[in-house]
């Protein structure tokens, strides 16, 4: 399979502090990893280091064979990877299919003047648009919402308003920032199928950060484990199940439970 | 037949003006309302266009009478000078026009050039520098001579008048409505709502953030123009802090995006603030005994909005509109 993302070496520092170091990772085209480690491990870091928020003080970053490095962020969602975040960051005052149709502006083909006089094109790209985002929104069962303002919503369908956001962008990587915090169980259960479905819906490689160990020994083919910045493990889950360090540093003594 | 919205909306317009145009015609209202009528449309087009800097992109200006100012002194000048060669030519309208559109560009530019290196910088520190170039921009007329410093630019022809308000008045409002309820005007309101969220789907904000500074500078400069042009001088303490000020408490009564309630504040407050004045001379005139004073009208004006912002926090309309002010295609 075909490498979609590389991060080669990758360091960070925030001033003095050493958030992540000499991290490695070559994720196949259409795979569904997880990063797991405790809280402050740099998991998020990760995230904004290949998202462009911040910029890695070495190393480099590869998408589909691309140098994407240090480019500016919105840039580098162009060129194909999605997110979502750990704190929701939802657009509260626009309506749920404003939220959506946000994420379509950049593959929207009309100009500021054909707004400002309403021309043809205008019109054939809003209905293009619109139907578009209905689509998806009917995806995840959001379609009747459609016209409240996303504060409205409960958590749950917040998650994934967030995770449809992502994907109207219509990337090839998709980056899961925490997609279950705050769920309940129930929530989780339908959430692991959901994200199962994403990928062989859109196709999409999804790479995902969580803290419940159920989300990812339940749904990742592979997993990296982090700890103070550094990779300490690798592995299927059940190899991640039985590896010594990791239950040293994030399972603790009780992890059999899981 | 079905009749489209935006018909609807013009024609709605038409028998506004049609309406006063006749009141005024047969001397019902006399030409002072008309005049408050006037500069209530001019404080339309400088309210809905600090709106979509401040309530749609959320970028907090204070500066925005400097970019009316540079509409202002620059189309004024131009005016002015055509004036001097030929009072009665006809196509003097034609070049008043022409002197607006210059005097918005010019300060479309300076709106560009503000917001390209203040981009970096948000909320308090952004209002800051906003309020540090209005004061730069009268600062700087204040010392020209050929504008007349501190006297103020006098002499300006008497170009504006209810009708060239109005219409400037209408199209100035539906092309702003027109941006917001478009894909650029999502861009502007997802900067509001998140700039890094809206960065990380793929909204280009540093340039969206100008665009908003370049389009409400544009349209503050047409205001401008018209204002000068309305009150035949254009002074320097016009376009200080306090007629800033003046149009962001418009924008904040009615809603910080808001359209509708920008067009509605602006409309009331400057009401208000004239009509507080006929309130008080008539109570002065009932009661010569005890004589109030006209000056308390700031303060009952200043009482009053205190009233407004703790009934309706959100401004009088909040982020809603007038379903007439709303395109159709946003609601098919």
């Amino acid at each position: 399979m075909q490498t979609i993302l590389s991060l080669q070496n990758i360091t960070h520092y925030f001033g003095g502090l050493r958030a992540v170091y000499n991290f490695n990772i070559e994720l196949p085209e259409g795979a569904l990893w997880g990063l797991i480690g405790p809280n402050g491990a740099g998991k998020t870091t990760i995230f904004n280091l290949i998202t462009g928020v911040y910029k890695p003080t070495e190393g480099k970053i590869l998408f589909e064979g691309n140098d994407i490095t240090g480019l500016k962020s919105h840039l580098i969602i162009e060129k194909g990877i999605a997110r979502t975040f750990q704190n929701l960051r939802i657009f509260n005052e626009l309506s749920v299919l404003d939220n959506i149709r946000v994420a379509r502006h950049f593959r929207t083909n009309y100009k500021l003047n054909d707004s400002i006089l309403r021309t043809k094109k205008f019109f054939e790209e809003e209905k293009r648009i619109k139907e578009e985002a209905y689509e998806l929104l009917k995806i995840f069962g959001l379609q009747a919402r459609m016209n409240d303002l996303a504060k409205h919503l409960p958590y749950g369908e917040l998650r994934k308003l967030e995770i449809a956001r992502a994907l109207a962008t219509k990337p090839r990587l998709l980056l899961l920032d925490e997609p279950a915090a705050g769920m309940n169980p129930r929530e989780v259960g339908s959430l692991m199928e959901l994200i199962h479905s994403i990928r062989d819906m859109f196709k999409v490689t999804i790479f995902l950060v969580e803290h419940q160990m159920r989300v990812v020994m339940g749904i990742c083919e592979r997993i990296k484990v982090m700890d103070f910045g550094e990779t300490i493990a690798e592995g299927t889950p059940d190899e991640i199940r039985s590896d010594k360090k990791v239950i040293e540093a994030y399972l603790g003594s009780e992890a059999g439970r899981c | 037949m079905k009749i489209s919205r935006n018909l609807k909306l013009l024609f709605y317009c038409l028998i506004f003006y049609v309406i006063i145009f006749l009141l005024n015609r047969y001397n019902i209202i006399n030409d002072y309302i008309l005049h408050i009528i006037n500069l209530s449309l001019v404080y339309v087009i400088l309210t809905v266009s600090l709106n979509l800097i401040n309530g749609f992109t959320g970028q907090f200006s204070i500066g925005h009478m400097g970019f009316a100012a540079v509409g202002a002194y620059i189309s004024g000048i131009f005016t002015t000078l055509i004036w001097k060669i030929n009072p009665s030519n006809p196509i003097n309208y034609l070049l008043f026009f022409v002197a607006l559109i210059i005097g918005s560009i010019a300060a479309g530019i300076i709106g560009f050039l503000l917001g390209l290196p203040t981009l970096r910088l948000r909320g308090d520190y952004l209002a800051i520098v906003t309020l540090g170039f209005g004061e730069i921009i009268r600062t700087i007329i204040n010392n020209i001579d050929y504008v007349g410093g501190p006297r103020g630019l006098l002499g300006i022809p008497k170009f504006s008048n209810f009708t060239i308000i109005f219409i400037i008045t209408v199209i100035s409002v539906l092309v702003i409505r027109n941006i917001v309820f478009s894909t650029q005007g999502r861009a502007f309101k997802s900067i509001r709502e998140d700039q890094i969220a809206s960065e990380l789907v793929g909204v280009n904000t540093t340039i969206y953030k100008v665009y908003a500074f370049t389009i409400g500078a544009f349209f503050a400069g047409l205001a401008g123009g018209l204002l000068c042009h309305l009150l035949q001088i254009a002074h320097p303490t016009q376009y200080g802090f306090m007629g800033t000020i003046f149009v962001l408490v418009m924008v904040y009564a009615g809603g910080m995006g808001s359209i509708t309630g920008s067009i509605i504040a602006a409309f009331g407050l400057t009401f208000m603030s004239e009509g507080l004045r006929l309130l008080l001379k008539w109570i002065d005139d009932l009661t010569p005994n005890f004589p109030v004073g006209i000056e308390w009208r700031m303060v009952i004006y200043a009482a009053l909005l205190i009233v407004i912002m703790l009934y309706r926090t959100e401004g009088l309309m909040g982020k809603r509109e007038f379903k007439i002010l709303v395109p159709e295609e946003e609601e098919k």
